[in-house]
């Protein structure tokens, strides 16, 4: 077959960033597997729920405090978060070290809280369903948190290495920033069906 | 729809021309003949919707093709094809939904059944209940339940361990018997007669020896079964039979097993006072002699693999005599 | 050989020749085992996984034959329940999750980027990952066999018998940890090929250009996306309630036996689509090439698949039927189940229609679709009766059942996959199969199948259960029994002929041609089989069928680099060049990672702490395989 050249790609741009960007398509393929994830346990937990004779199974509603200053910890982290991500759309180096600290720190920080979050159930996961199902909860986003704060502090040092100072470790940086956006955003029904429902 | 009936009848028949007792072919209740009308017509219509598809398959591969391409008309006219074809499977769906429908409401459970009767299975045999009423008292048996022909009867369906599914095809369909939830089913024999049915949900290593019998027989001789089975063991008549006894109840069998009338309490296993009177023993393994009795209980191991009775060290003398009394417990 | 003024090489500097050298340059992996073991080039992968694939087959299909001797005859003692119970169970699991799904999927790493005109898939080294993953939960589901600790409580392990309490060993550990290898990688090929789909098509591929094959490829990504969470959650949480005692399944407790079957089948209805709409690509393909000329109503077709995905999420309770929910309901999902045969049925006439207009040529692909035609409609109509609910109780885990799910299964999956192999065997290896072998193993498989699984409908209406070891001589079943056993003789022999056929041809058989049948989609406008990089200049696509529309010429795109992978971005939906992009090159941690993952894994299964202390190598790995190493493909 003759080959017949009918397109010009040399001005094209070497690398994309945003929807251009594969690792962007990734990225968000993966939140829509996570998010499934995340909505079944929800549906789990309503299912058990409804099966029960009463909420929460064999113990008192969850205390509070640990999960709602968590909440709001992490509903804050979303502006140091979102100007990570502009930052880094403006190829800032600068700004996106200082923003990616502050990130990892404010990664971490739900972590401790995360800690306190598992005693406020006040039960265990061997105890009864109701236990089983929460504690799962609570475990799977805490999975999630880990992960970013690990991805969030490896960017961080690449970032201050010799190799940050490339659009593709930009685009690396805004995909990490909307992750967080994402695990912020799944929290926010967990948080109200583990607090809020059996409060109902 | 009688065509209809020839052709499922006809695929059912080919290589077995028996008259089976646990056949969806064989329905001899109410709502077993219900699904039966149903799987006949719904497979008459699949029969010829397939043979349709076939013979234009056949005709699109084997038509004479002329030598000229094909024309706009040809095209308007594919399409014209497809959505009618399309249409009509749509009809034919909904007539089918339709149909299910109307027989799921005549195979449901009435508001007040005759009897009804409680079936907890266990891996792997059926522990049945009796309710008992001011006439009589209930009472236990397992693996073999009896019904009035022609009277409603509700199953109760509990499992105690994992989830098996009662199924005699000739009487109904099949129903699921789930831990930690109760289920029923519609039972109504039409005519007197042994039904066998069979677990249906694999339940472990004997799920294949998980047999079931219903035994339908006019209300007067049901009634009659019904009270010599609430009625307390024997006491055996011939030696053997009692030394058989002594033996039972001196070893472990009555830890698991209930005789009435005896000190045998246990629970674990089926309910023995009448065990010779029923006619197969061991979930429908084997049928019910002193013979089997013995095999059974020298070894039950080796007759059912992995069942949860026990080999029990017996001398000959012992099992002879524990099977004679077995035996004798009608 | 001049550089452009940024010291980049492009192509447009080069000779044909010239280029090919130095494209072959770029993407070659290393010779020799560690060129084998770091490799990421998508079509070594793929044929990889399509063996792997396949050497499942050949084992699962042994394990049928175990079980078709062992019911030949009543009461028979060849195979004890304890052993029947596993082979029962890795023959459906293993058939399942390691043979359809994975051979689907690899079809799809291996066809997909060169049918949108690409030159490697999206995340080459997540798909390494993947097949190392795969094969890691295969080896410990086969490794657990042969040591006695294979699962057995059924490819879909229902609670409580697999629970803490009945399902005693480590045996439905296996099980569920397979799932999770399985899953895990299923779910990696599905991201690869939507962003391969969606970024990566050649210029001018516009979604309504896209190849049927693909688009089917596009829907079952989605439906592994959105189904397979299930799965991943239910199996955790069993393996949960045996390790650490939560109580999901457990009813005592507040549990729900019930609630593994929902989470199940919410996954398991998705499942069987996900093996059966990667076929219906393939017939779609086929049936062109064969008739030569366009498939009947692309966008019909389109629509269908996409209608049946969208469906699949509606039908899961059709397997639960006699589960004692509430009949109102159930009712509900028999009407959902039939809707499933509008689209079913759409395709099958567009098929008919195009075999009518078009002109049918008799290659052994072709003989394969019309097998699937005549036994995926005996099928998907048996599918229907068991959707009826009334139906169902009587049908329901009995023989019927299995005659069902083997009918669509072998003919509407695994007829189509050995069609495709026919197929597309020149582009894999670059030799032909045989046409006269084919026409026999065609021909054994057939009438083997049809003999073999046929019977079983009646044996299910006359009262045979699934999953038993053994019934009584009592029972009107032996006969019936002993025809199945030995038709499978005939079957088997199909298959036999076939690996023999498909060995010996990839060894000595014709050397192929480029585009040997004349097809019209593109990864038959690249050499049998293809270059490392695919296509020398990458195609430009202005019609559906690109090689149909120009056959003398192939119209491509200059001004991609050669200094460092280069592939082309283009935009959703028009295909719009947007980008260049990097392709990342060979590595050796994808492997390193799945190694750690699966320590991780099967550890898991003795004790909890292996996640804790598991998951740090895997995070090393992880970190090593993302670092960048200097090397052109990691800057821009
Ligand atoms: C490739 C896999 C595949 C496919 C494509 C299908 C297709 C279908 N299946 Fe099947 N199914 C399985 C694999 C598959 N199934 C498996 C593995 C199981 C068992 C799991 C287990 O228990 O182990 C199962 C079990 C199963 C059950 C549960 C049975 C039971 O356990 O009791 C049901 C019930 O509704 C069902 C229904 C259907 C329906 C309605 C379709 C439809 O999609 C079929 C649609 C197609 C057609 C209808 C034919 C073409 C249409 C026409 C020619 C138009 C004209 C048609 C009409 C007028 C009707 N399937
Ligand atoms: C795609 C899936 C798939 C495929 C292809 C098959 C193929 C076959 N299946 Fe299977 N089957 C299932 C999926 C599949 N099955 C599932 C999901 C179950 C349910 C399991 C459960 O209940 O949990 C099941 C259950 C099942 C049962 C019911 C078991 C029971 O309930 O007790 C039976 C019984 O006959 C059976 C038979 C067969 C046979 C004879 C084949 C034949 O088609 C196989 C033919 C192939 C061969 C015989 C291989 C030939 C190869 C060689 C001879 C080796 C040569 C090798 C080299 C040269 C390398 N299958
Ligand atoms: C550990 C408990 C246990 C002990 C001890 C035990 N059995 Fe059993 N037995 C069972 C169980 C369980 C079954 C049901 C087995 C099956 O069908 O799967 C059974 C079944 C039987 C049956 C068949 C009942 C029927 O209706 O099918 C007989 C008869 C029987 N046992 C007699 C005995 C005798 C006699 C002994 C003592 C020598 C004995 N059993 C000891 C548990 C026990
Ligand atoms: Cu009880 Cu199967
Ligand atoms: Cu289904």
């Amino acid at each position: 077959m003759k080959a017949n050249t009918v397109l010009d790609l040399t001005k094209l741009p070497a690398h994309g960033l945003g929807t251009v960007s594969p690792s962007w398509w990734g990225t968000l393929a993966f939140m829509l597997i996570e998010g499934t994830g995340f909505a079944l346990t929800i549906v789990i937990y309503l299912y058990l729920m409804s099966l029960a004779p009463r909420w929460p199974l064999g113990t008192t509603p969850p205390d509070l405090l640990a999960g709602t200053t968590l909440t709001v910890l992490l509903l804050a982290s979303l502006v140091p978060n979102i100007l990570v991500g502009r930052w880094a759309r403006g190829q800032d180096l600068r700004k996106v070290r200082l923003g990616l600290i502050v990130m990892a720190a404010l990664g971490i920080a739900p972590l401790i809280l995360r800690a306190f979050e598992f005693p406020a159930m006040h039960i265990k996961w061997d105890q009864n369903a109701y236990g089983s199902i929460v504690w799962f909860m609570l475990g799977l986003h805490t999975t999630h948190i880990l992960t970013d704060v690990i991805e969030t502090l490896v960017l961080t040092c690449l970032m201050f290495s010799r190799h940050g100072d490339t659009p593709r470790r930009f685009g690396d940086v805004t995909d990490n920033a909307m992750y967080w956006n994402f695990v912020v955003a799944t929290w926010l029904p967990m948080y109200a069906c583990l607090y809020w429902i059996p409060r109902l | 729809m009688k065509a209809a009936r020839v052709v499922a009848l006809g695929l059912g028949a080919i290589a077995c021309g028996c008259s089976g007792n646990q056949s969806a072919l064989h329905p001899y209740g109410a709502p077993a003949i219900h699904v039966e009308h149903l799987i006949v017509g719904i497979v008459a219509l699949c029969t010829v919707v397939w043979v349709l598809v076939m013979a234009t398959l056949g005709a699109a591969l084997w038509r004479r093709r002329q030598k000229k391409v094909e024309t706009e008309i040809s095209q308007q006219w594919l399409t014209m094809t497809v959505t009618a074809a399309l249409a009509l499977t749509v009809i034919l769906i909904a007539g089918m939904t339709i149909a299910s429908f109307y027989t799921t409401r005549a195979i449901g459970l009435p508001a007040k059944a005759a009897l009804t009767i409680t079936l907890k299975a266990q891996q792997w045999w059926w522990q049945v209940t009796y309710a008992g009423s001011a006439a009589m008292p209930g009472f236990q048996t397992a693996n073999e339940i009896h019904i009035p022909v022609g009277q409603d009867v509700q199953i109760l369906l509990e499992s105690a361990d994992v989830i098996h599914s009662f199924w005699v095809p000739s009487l109904a369909g099949k129903q699921d018997l789930v831990p930690g939830r109760s289920n029923s089913l519609l039972l109504r024999a039409e005519k007197p007669g042994v039904y066998r049915g069979q677990c249906a949900e694999f339940c472990g290593l004997q799920h294949s020896h998980m047999a079931v019998l219903v035994i339908a027989e006019a209300p007067a001789d049901y009634t009659r079964w019904a009270v010599s089975q609430s009625a307390d063991a024997i006491m055996p008549a011939g030696p053997d039979a009692a030394a058989g006894r002594t033996a039972f109840l001196a070893k472990p069998c009555a830890a698991c097993h209930t005789v009435r009338g005896t000190a045998a309490t246990g629970t674990s296993g089926p309910d023995l006072t009448h065990v010779g009177s029923r006619q197969t023993i061991a979930a429908g393994l084997v049928e019910t002699t002193r013979g089997s009795l013995a095999a059974w209980i020298a070894d039950p191991q080796t007759l059912k693999p992995g069942n949860n009775m026990p080999m029990v060290p017996l001398t000959s003398f012992e099992l002879q005599d524990i099977s004679a009394y077995m035996e004798s417990l009608k | 050989m001049t550089r452009s003024k940024d010291g980049e090489l492009r192509d447009t500097a080069l000779s044909d020749r010239e280029l090919k050298r130095a494209l072959a340059v770029t993407w070659s992996a290393p010779p020799g085992l560690w060129g084998a073991l770091s490799t990421v080039d998508h079509k070594v992968i793929g044929r990889r996984y399509v063996a792997t694939a396949f050497v499942f087959l050949a084992l699962g299909g042994v394990l049928s034959m175990l079980m078709r001797l062992q019911l030949a005859q009543p009461e028979a003692r060849f195979i004890g329940p304890d052993r029947y119970n596993q082979i029962f169970t890795m023959h459906g699991s293993n058939m399942m999750f390691l043979f359809a799904v994975p051979v689907m999927q690899a079809m799809a790493i291996y066809f997909v980027p060169l049918m949108v005109g690409t030159r490697n898939i999206a995340f080459p080294r997540l798909n390494a990952f993947s097949y190392w993953i795969y094969l890691a939960g295969g080896l410990l589901l086969w490794i657990a066999f042969v040591v006695d600790t294979g699962p057995d409580v059924g490819w879909f392990a229902y609670v409580p018998l697999s629970g803490p309490q009945y399902g005693a060993g480590k045996r439905a550990d296996v099980w569920a940890q397979m799932i999770t290898f399985t899953e895990v990688s299923a779910l990696a090929i599905a991201v690869e090929i939507v962003v391969t789909v969606f970024k990566q098509r050649a210029p001018g591929m516009s979604l309504d250009r896209l190849p049927l094959f693909v688009w089917s490829m596009v829907v079952t990504s989605f439906l592994v996306i959105m189904a397979m969470p299930a799965i991943m959650i239910a199996s955790t949480s069993l393996i949960l309630d045996r390790l650490v005692g939560t109580h999901f399944f457990n009813p005592a407790e507040g549990g729900d036996a019930l609630l593994w079957q929902h989470l199940f089948w919410f996954f398991g209805h998705p499942e069987v689509y996900i093996i059966f709409l990667p076929a219906v690509g393939m017939v779609s393909t086929i049936v062109a090439t064969f008739t030569g000329r366009p498939v009947f109503g692309y966008l019909a077709t389109v629509m269908a698949l996409i209608a049946t995905g969208i469906l699949a999420f509606g039908l899961w309770v059709h397997h639960m039927f006699v589960a004692g929910l509430p009949r109102l309901g159930e009712s509900f999902f028999t009407a959902s189940s039939m809707a499933i045969a509008v689209p079913a049925g759409l395709q099958i006439f567009c098929w008919l229609a195009t075999i009518w207009a078009g002109r049918p040529v008799f290659k052994t692909p072709f003989l394969f679709v019309i097998g699937f035609m005549v036994i995926f409609v005996i099928g998907g109509l048996t599918g229907v009766m068991v959707a009826s609910v009334p139906f169902d109780t009587q049908v329901h885990d009995t023989y019927f059942v299995v005659a069902h799910f083997h009918y669509v299964l072998v003919g509407g999956a695994v007829f189509p996959l050995l069609g495709a192999i026919y197929y597309w065997f020149p582009k894999l290896t670059g030799r032909t199969m045989s046409e006269p072998f084919g026409r026999w193993v065609f021909g054994l498989i057939f009438v083997g199948f049809n003999l073999t699984f046929f019977p079983m409908h009646i044996l299910g209406l006359q009262g045979m259960p699934r999953r038993i070891y053994t019934y009584q001589p009592e029972m009107p079943w032996s006969g019936l029994n002993m025809f199945i056993s030995l038709s499978a003789i005939i079957l088997a022999a199909g298959f036999l002929l076939f690996f023999i056929d498909a060995i010996r041809s990839a060894r000595s058989g014709a050397v192929a041609t480029a585009n040997p049948w004349g097809a019209s989609t593109l990864e038959w406008a690249t050499a049998s089989p293809p270059p490392p990089y695919n296509f020398a200049r990458l195609p430009v696509v202005d019609s559906r069928e690109p090689l149909w529309t120009e056959p003398a010429e192939l119209r491509v795109a200059a001004g991609l680099g050669v200094d460092r992978r280069e592939l082309l971005i283009t935009s959703v939906a028009e295909a719009v060049p947007e980008a260049r992009e990097s392709s990342v090159g060979n590595s050796i941690w994808p492997l390193l990672a799945a190694l750690a993952t699966t320590v991780a894994l099967v550890w898991s299964i003795f004790s909890p702490w292996a996640v804790v202390w598991g998951s740090i190598p895997v995070a090393v790995s992880l970190i090593g395989w993302f670092w960048p190493k200097g090397v052109p493909e990691d800057e821009s």
